[in-house]
């Protein structure tokens, strides 16, 4: 269902949520003839990151991990920097110090992104306490996935938020359901003898919820929720946002083994093909909002054409940029070791 | 500087512990007074936090076990909303310290025994190095992370480390260690002004020195060695507590009309290297002392680097004291064999101008 937001706030989210699937589509296609590294797309999880970190505002900080591409698209990143960041590039976000793993913008309250799994936990508890002890009303956001919960880090996170009653929300993406992980050759999805992850949660008395994370009036609703908490002395709050692994992500790189995105796979299904007709039809959370969309009267069939043509346009341009911005010199490399 | 050192005595109850004060001899001169090591380390805490609202205290136990420990007592009562007591998660509240850091803070943050560093290494090495460099200097982490190191007398091979050898191979970290009250107090109003995160290693063993120290404020800069002792035959590198086993080691030589220089780095990083070139240009002898392991430790930088731009200079092989290549044993004879010492230093110069 939608969220209770007005249509142009909503139509404004399926426009960031088409540029982060375009963003992520043009990288797949880039990454064939450029070496950028393992790297790590948002397709599929568009629906939780958009409308969670809308709610978020100036001075509010959110730390993402090596899947960081969609959350800082959605709080306003130029995609032009960070296409150039992953390219190594002098004009890159990070100034090429970075790379995907490590997309950072301070400004846009993304202070570092860290691609060692479960690390950022307690820096984010970290900017809570901050908040706290300064006066602040401000609120930390720990975007991780669920393979983080099979981290020390953390038990010890969430033991200290609590313990402080931190103005901090714990937002995981798992997006391993339905993701045949385990077979030969597929990146491994999460290890977890709890049952459920909220099961990790509830000793230290944080409220928890699961929630279909390509529902965006769960997401939204949930974080509107955990933000008020933050924001009134409530303290922690847990988020499971459950998504299904895009079968793009399930290989060791990603590939767009589903095809690219078709936004007239909302309205006219017979375009669908069979192969992966489950995914477009039922689990993409983009394409869900967008039919939700739809059905309102939000939004138009053409209006979504042109949003998305649009988000295509921005990203071949991203995308040129980046290619035709020239390398950092390379004594850049002796720079910003200490501030 | 001097004084002769008495036991840390640890696990000691804190009702046993002696006013600390009356380990302070009368002012030695106008503008100045007698402070045990431990005493000018409360007072850089003090001073610390009272000359900026945003510094904060983690975790409590800047003076180990020892008796000394009774001086977070007073910091506590003077600054009772600026102390935090973390729980033992060494991971969670490292990484709050530096997210307090980037959020606004300046966090002095105690690991306490430095063998626990590396619990939270991966915050310490893989984050708060890495975070200025890989954001192109969009973000900084203002912190100090203090531990207490080194072979304490029987905190065999867990509670022993010097874990600074490791954290020099590490770009992004400043390094203090310091050697004196003086020192650690002047070092540390500079490290918890600076913008990026410091290492604080101070040497259990070194609490009860007893030194002169201006009244007024003071900030040493980082990355300007001291020459302790002044001479003319061998340079000495000391760090740490192996500055004072350098400084008995030179009492001892110029009894045999040697006259061993002292030098003092007081930080790693940055670190001084043209004041040991000049001392050893003069001196055309090296030895160091340093409390890590041997291999790829301190020494063995220094050494390199000495040998790399002063070779010309050098009348005698560079000499290394150090911590040997084993886990620190407990039993006090073992202990007593694989730590350096100032016997050790006076046996290297020896042999040096045998």
């Amino acid at each position: 269902m939608l969220p209770d937001l007005p249509g142009e706030e909503l139509v404004a989210q399926l426009r960031t949520m088409l540029r982060i699937r375009r963003f992520e589509e043009a990288l797949i296609r880039l990454a064939a003839d450029h070496d950028i590294g393992h790297f790590h797309v948002y397709v599929g999880q568009e629906a939780t990151g958009v409308p969670a970190l809308a709610l978020l505002g100036d001075g509010d900080v959110a730390y993402t991990t090596h899947r960081n591409h969609g959350h800082l698209i959605a709080r306003g990143v130029s995609p032009a920097g960070m296409v150039a960041e992953i390219l190594g590039k002098a004009t890159g976000i990070n100034r090429g110090k970075g790379g995907t793993l490590h997309l950072a913008s301070a400004a846009h309250g993304f202070p570092t992104t860290s691609s060692s799994v479960g690390g950022p936990l307690p820096i984010a508890v970290g900017s809570a306490f901050a908040f706290q002890e300064l006066g602040l009303d401000r609120v930390s956001v720990a975007l991780f996935g669920d393979g983080a919960l099979e981290e020390g880090a953390w038990h010890e996170s969430i033991n200290i938020a609590a313990m402080r009653k931190a103005p901090i929300i714990f937002l995981c993406e798992n997006n391993s359901l339905e993701a045949l992980g385990q077979k030969a050759n597929e990146y491994p999805s999460s290890t977890l003898a709890a049952v459920r992850l909220t099961d990790l949660v509830d000793p230290f008395g944080v409220p928890a919820v699961p929630i279909d994370g390509t529902d965006t009036r769960a997401v939204h609703e949930a974080m509107a929720e955990a933000v008020q908490r933050a924001r009134t002395g409530g303290g922690p709050s847990f988020i499971e946002a459950r998504t299904v692994r895009w079968p793009g992500n399930r290989p060791l790189w990603p590939q767009l083994l589903t095809g690219e995105t078709d936004v007239t796979f909302a309205w006219d299904p017979s375009g669908i093909p069979a192969e992966h007709e489950r995914w477009w039809s039922q689990q993409d959370g983009l394409l869900r909002f967008l039919r939700e969309l739809l059905d309102a009267g939000h939004v138009t069939r053409e209006q979504a054409i042109a949003i998305d043509t649009e988000a295509r346009d921005e990203m071949a341009a991203a995308v040129t940029f980046a290619l035709e911005s020239p390398y950092p010199e390379a004594e850049e490399a002796f720079e910003h070791v200490f501030a | 500087m001097s004084s002769p050192e008495t036991s840390a005595a640890l696990g000691a109850d804190p009702s046993d512990a002696s006013d600390p004060s009356v380990m302070s001899d009368p002012p030695a001169r106008a503008g100045w007074s007698r402070l045990s090591y431990a005493e000018g380390m409360a007072l850089g805490l003090r001073e610390a936090l009272a000359s900026d609202p945003t510094v904060r205290l983690m975790g409590q136990y800047f003076f180990g076990l020892t008796p000394w420990r009774r001086l977070t007592v007073d910091i506590r009562e003077r600054f009772p909303d600026r102390v935090w007591d973390p729980p033992i998660a060494e991971i969670g509240y490292v990484g709050t310290g530096i997210g307090a850091a980037i959020s606004g803070l300046r966090p002095i943050v105690d690991v306490a025994t430095a063998s626990f560093i590396f619990q939270p290494f991966s915050q310490v090495v893989n984050e708060a190095a890495n975070i200025h460099y890989m954001t192109g200097g969009q973000t900084r982490v203002p912190m100090v992370i203090h531990v207490n190191h080194g072979i304490r007398g029987g905190g065999a091979a867990q509670h022993s480390h010097s874990p600074q050898a490791m954290l020099w191979n590490t770009p992004g970290i400043k390094i203090m260690t310091p050697s004196s009250a003086r020192d650690v107090r002047g070092l540390l109003r500079t490290a918890v002004e600076d913008d990026n995160p410091v290492f604080w290693a101070d040497h259990a063993k070194l609490f009860d020195y007893v030194d002169d120290v201006p009244d007024a404020e003071e900030r040493i800069p980082f990355g300007v060695a001291e020459i302790k002792r002044a001479g003319t035959d061998v340079t000495i590198v000391g760090t740490s507590l192996m500055v004072r086993r350098a400084l008995e080691a030179a009492e001892i030589l110029a009894a045999d009309g040697i006259s061993a220089e002292v030098v003092d780095p007081r930080t790693l990083v940055p670190f001084d290297t043209e004041t040991i070139l000049e001392s050893v240009g003069r001196t055309g002898r090296l030895v160091i002392v340093d409390e890590c392991h041997q291999s790829c430790g301190v020494g063995a930088e220094i050494a390199a680097r000495v040998a790399e731009h002063a070779f010309d200079a050098l009348r005698a092989p560079i000499r290394r004291i150090a911590t040997a290549d084993v886990p620190i044993p407990f039993g006090r004879p073992m202990e007593e064999l694989v730590e350096p010492s100032a016997a050790k230093v006076v046996t290297a110069v020896r042999s040096l101008l045998g």
